[in-house]
């Protein structure tokens, strides 16, 4: 390789700043900016009392712990765990069908297209705002303390979290529709419930099928920790074998609940392909919890 | 459902032979027949799924008659008595504990952003050796890809869980448990994204004599940043949300302080709570987009 010419290299920085290296301006800011950031992270370490000390001492306590995970052993409880991991599928299953039927008139509702009254809008997209804001997993916990403990607090808890997300998502879904469908219907003399039926539905139909689909595949994930505040599933025998430090029983549980959720997620992928078509793609990959 | 109808109709149309107009509507009807069974028995399977998982998940019709109305009562019993004549003695009374719970929602966003910076440092390192067009060799590619998967699966507050014990109770746990989690998934979009870097920009900067840390520095980066951070914001207001209930096991945060309420049923301080958090998450989700539109918006809109 021939060295590189600087003398030609110096011309081109003098007569274009800005190509060959940074602007002075420009890297001296990114320094600052850098800077900045590490103390910021700094300062919150230091303010939610993080130390290293502590951190290298745990990570000894958690090599004992990872030794005593090896072998994974069930110890008799291999019905019991078949079942709670059922338990929390049928959870997902039933929190995201019921969330979707709920999020259909909604979906509709909050349509800036089909309902034209922005009050109704507004007050409905806050609303789902709200449910949307508090986690799956506090909800939960309220349900429990309105219909006990057990799986069905946990169904609701899915199925008014998703709520507020598939509902929004669905009205997106209408707002996107293309309109020329609708005119079409108009003009043949149907009414406005005609062009939500004839024109609109057939085409949200598949995206509202792949959004429930994808969020099943994303409730059965966070199904699996709703027994931890006692909202049914795997996540009972899970967090009480942590509370006894049963660490191989835990592991057994964790090697349960991995190809279950992938199962699902396959499922739910494949169903996705079928209903989209060739165009199938995931919703939104951020969304994954 | 109707265009396979009109299809064949042209095709029959072309033939001499018959009435045309009987064989149209005798294939319609086979055809709307089979779309019916077909719809039927989708109906049916969907029938038979709910059943069995109604079953597993001890659904009822009576529980849910008498759950409805409990959960109206619940709501309403955390609504606070605010009056406008004494707007201002209400309003302290309902947030009594103000300081203490902005507190600890400060800590709950502190604990979502040192998660946040980790999992990202994490994911950074890993995400390079999980892309198909960058990984030095398949078992380095198939090992990254494998422990992001697992890292992914597991939910935040299993690792949580065992965090707390490893590392006792406190921010620490949450921390680590988050950062986990953050880098299984981003470490898949970052590979994901990487792989969409076209070969022949990466033929360019080997070309010119790169090495292979050299490619990615130069090759991959520029190019990848304005959507690793984007992802990495969006990431940070869901773990925002999840950091406000990993207090819930003992690690951090604002959902121990909620968890005792809920269970203690002190309704007003419920309602109290969740307002500041709803807020709470509001802001770091204004500002995130603002962020997101101040450092990627010029780029992505070229």
């Amino acid at each position: 390789m021939t060295p590189p010419d600087t003398r030609r290299l110096e011309d081109l920085a003098q007569k274009y700043p800005g190509t060959v290296r940074p602007r002075p301006l420009t890297l001296w800011r990114r320094r600052t900016l850098i800077i900045a950031f590490l103390i910021a992270f700094l300062a919150a370490a230091q303010a939610l009392g993080l130390a290293p000390g502590a951190f290298f001492s745990g990570l000894s306590d958690l090599g004992i712990i990872t030794r005593q995970m090896w072998p994974p052993t069930s110890k008799g409880f291999f019905v019991e765990y078949l079942h709670a991991l059922a338990e929390t599928v049928a959870i997902a299953f039933l929190g995201t069908i019921a969330a979707s039927i709920i999020s259909v008139p909604l979906g509709f509702l909050g349509a800036r297209n089909v309902v034209r009254n922005g009050f109704i809008h507004f007050g409905l997209r806050r609303a789902l705002d709200i449910v949307r804001g508090v986690d799956v997993l506090i909800w939960a916990l309220i349900f429990v303390s309105v219909v006990g403990l057990g799986p069905f607090a946990g169904i609701l808890a899915i199925a008014l979290n998703d709520t507020g997300v598939l509902a929004k998502l669905y009205a997106e879904a209408v707002e996107n529709a293309d309109r020329r469908a609708g005119d079409g219907v108009r003009a043949a003399g149907g009414g406005q419930a005609d062009v939500a039926r004839l024109a609109i539905w057939p085409q949200v139909f598949p995206v509202f099928l792949s959004n429930s689909l994808y969020f099943f595949e994303a409730n059965t994930r966070s199904a699996t920790i709703l027994g931890v505040v006692g909202a049914g599933g795997i996540g009972f025998f899970l967090a009480d074998r942590i509370r006894v430090n049963a660490w191989s029983d835990v592991a057994f549980i964790i090697l349960m609940i991995l190809p279950t959720v992938a199962l699902i997620d396959w499922l739910s992928r494949y169903l996705r392909r079928k209903a989209l078509g060739r165009a199938a793609r995931d919703p939104a990959p951020v969304a994954e919890t | 459902m109707m265009l396979p109808s009109v299809r064949s109709m042209t095709s029959s149309a072309a033939q001499p032979s018959g009435d045309a107009v009987a064989m149209v509507e005798a294939r319609r009807a086979e055809l709307r027949a089979a779309k019916r069974r077909q719809s039927l028995l989708l109906l049916v399977v969907l029938a038979v799924a709910v059943l069995v998982a109604g079953h597993l998940g001890e659904v009822s019709w009576q529980k849910f008659v008498d759950g409805l109305p409990r959960f109206g009562r619940y709501i309403m019993r955390t609504m606070p008595q605010l009056s406008l004549e004494s707007f201002g003695a209400d309003m302290s009374r309902w947030m009594w504990n103000f300081r203490v719970w902005v507190g600890l929602l400060v800590d709950t966003v502190l604990i979502a952003f040192v998660a946040t910076t980790l999992g990202v440092a994490g994911a950074f390192a890993l995400c390079f050796a999980a892309s198909d067009n960058l990984a030095p060799n398949s078992i380095v590619y198939h090992a990254a890809r494998r422990t992001l998967e697992v890292l992914r699966t597991v939910p935040e507050l299993v690792f949580a869980l065992l965090f707390v014990f490893a590392f006792g109770l406190g921010a620490m746990a949450g921390v680590l448990a988050i950062a986990l989690h953050t880098m299984g998934v981003l470490g898949k979009l970052f590979s994901e994204i990487n792989e969409t870097v076209s070969d022949r920009a990466l033929e360019g900067v080997v070309a010119a004599g790169a090495a292979r840390g050299q490619v990615i520095r130069y090759g991959v980066v520029p190019r990848v940043l304005p959507g690793f951070i984007s992802y990495t914001l969006l990431r940070f207001e869901i773990n925002v949300r999840s950091a406000s209930v990993i207090g819930f096991v003992g690690a951090g945060g604002i959902g121990q302080e909620l968890m005792f309420v809920i269970n203690q049923f002190i309704y007003r301080d419920i309602s109290a709570i969740l307002l500041l958090l709803i807020i709470t998450v509001a802001l770091v989700d204004i500002l995130s987009e603002w962020l997101r539109h101040r450092i990627i918006g010029g780029e992505l809109q070229r």
